[in-house]
């Protein structure tokens, strides 16, 4: 558990980490379609992404972003094609479905926090019901995460009591607490004022510059710009491009790219 | 001929000492019942949201089988029914052990289970799928969000209708007077046929439930305010007008 710790706090050490590792893919969709009823959501999805990667996934809303990253985890079923995350199929049935999720970390738009927990608690639940950490450990290190997302001092604070970038920081050191390889962030920003986007794409900034497996649906164009290895582009259930980000905002090859980035860079 | 008030037959000698033993029996077969049915309540409440289809088929037909049958048939079933089930022996212990006060307690919570069970249910349901979803992704299985993150906000929302609900049950519990439970009903009529003193007895007994279920009232609005989730309308305040 000291070395977890150390792991999480000393960003450096988690750098390493990654870069000794081989550029491998840690999730892969193919051929992935979805429906609701007869609405199809995810058409013919193929997608590939990398140890260390950071992909921005953007669109018009309606557009399946956020049910592509809620399949990762398998909050959504799909009805064909497959999906593999570290090389296991999601659609095994004797997938250790509980196992995969813990090392995947998600943020939710509305954070989710459990409201009759304080941030401490919300962060140590999993930690104890699932690795069976005991509760000193459990909290010491939820301190340290609280510590990275600057909570520090709002440990007994309920999830009322805070703010919107608070709360969605908690939220962020919840998903942490697992120790996840793949942090996967559904509207992160999109909930919040304008003040407090910033403090939150700080931590996530952060996080990508440990190395941390990450893929964002947000509109901040500014952090994808900075911040991601690849942007994808999604209308309508397709994955309509996906580029560098320097390709992605200065010649985007697609005539409905350029559209919504038009629509969205309006200046 | 006027009515001659003795007030004492509700304190002195024998009578007093029915009235108590009326008191304890009655929040004994309460409490027991009470634990009873929050146990059943809860469970198959949560079953029918979350549980695979023959548990939650199974709850339903619980809660539809116990709900649409009186209570005091429930007590006549199982203090006379159910007994005759069992092998001979069991019986006579059975009848030899208090068989009324248990097939009472049994049909009080069967019955009062079945009823908690929807309240907890549309509690369970009045939350967003969201916040199960974010359980689920730290790892937790189905059983664990329930138990840890699903269960507990419900039981806060519901205090007052399990207020409600709780107060009927210990009401209820009279209706086990019919299979010979000498509760604190039962003990009244005992009292008002022995001593003639119908109006003193049955003002004690009156009161006395009132005084039960008010206790039992304001012990659940501390433990509403105690465990008040904070952000949620408690009461809008006269600045918020």
């Amino acid at each position: 558990m000291q070395n977890a710790i150390d792991h999480i706090v000393c960003g450096a050490a988690i750098c390493k980490f990654y870069t000794d590792e081989t550029l491998f893919t840690v999730i892969e969709f193919q051929h992935v379609n979805k429906w609701y009823g007869s609405l199809h959501v995810l058409r013919d999805i193929q997608l590939k992404i990398e140890r260390g990667e950071v992909v921005v996934v953007c669109g018009p809303s309606g557009s399946g972003k956020s049910t592509l990253i809620r399949c990762i985890n398998r909050l959504e079923p799909i009805q064909s094609g497959e999906i593999l995350v570290d090389g296991r199929q999601l659609s095994d049935p004797r997938l250790d479905l509980r196992a995969l999720r813990t090392e995947i970390g998600f943020v939710f738009q509305q954070f989710n926090l459990y409201p009759h927990m304080t941030a401490l608690h919300n962060i140590t639940l999993a930690p104890m019901k699932v690795k069976g950490l005991a509760r000193a450990e459990a909290e010491k290190f939820a301190l340290a995460l609280l510590e990275r997302v600057g909570m520090q001092d709002k440990a007994g604070a309920y999830p009322a009591n805070l703010s919107g970038g608070q709360q969605q920081r908690v939220a962020i050191a919840r998903a942490l607490a697992m120790q996840p390889k793949i942090m996967l962030f559904d509207e992160p920003t999109s909930a919040l004022d304008p003040e407090m986007i910033n403090e939150v794409l700080e931590v996530m900034t952060n996080l990508a510059k440990e190395g941390m497996t990450m893929a964002v649906v947000t509109h901040e164009m500014g952090f994808a710009r900075q911040v991601a290895h690849r942007v994808i582009f999604m209308d309508e259930g397709q994955l309509i491009e996906q580029e560098s980000p320097e390709t992605f905002f200065k010649a985007p090859k697609s005539p409905r790219t350029k559209l919504f980035l038009s629509k969205i860079l309006s200046h | 001929m006027r009515y001659q008030f003795d007030w004492s037959v509700l304190w002195s000698g024998q009578t007093g000492q029915w009235l108590l033993q009326g008191i304890s029996t009655t929040l004994e077969i309460s409490v027991l019942a009470w634990l009873l049915a929050g146990v059943l309540g809860t469970l198959s409440g949560a079953l029918r949201t979350a549980g695979p289809r023959p548990f939650s088929a199974l709850s339903a037909f619980y809660v539809e089988f116990f709900r649409n049958v009186p209570l005091l048939v429930w007590m006549f079933f199982w203090y006379f029914g159910i007994p005759l089930l069992l092998p001979r022996l069991a019986q006579d212990w059975l009848f030899a052990h208090g068989a009324e006060f248990w097939a009472g307690m049994f049909a009080l919570g069967v019955y009062h289970g079945a009823r908690f069970s929807e309240v907890i249910r549309s509690g369970i349901q009045s939350i967003p799928k969201t916040q199960l979803e974010a359980a689920l992704s730290t790892g937790l299985t189905v059983t664990q969000a329930y138990r840890f993150v699903i269960i507990p906000i419900a039981l806060r929302l519901l205090i007052p209708p399990i207020t409600n609900e709780s107060l009927n049950l210990l009401k209820n519990s009279s209706v086990a007077l019919t299979i010979g439970v000498a509760e604190l009903t039962f003990q009244t009529r005992q009292i008002e046929t022995y001593t003639a003193k119908a109006f003193e007895a049955l003002t004690a007994g009156t009161l006395i439930y009132l005084v039960l279920c008010l206790g039992l009232s304001a012990f659940m609005a501390v433990l509403e305010k105690r465990c008040a989730i904070p952000g949620l309308i408690a009461r809008v305040t006269p600045a918020e007008h």
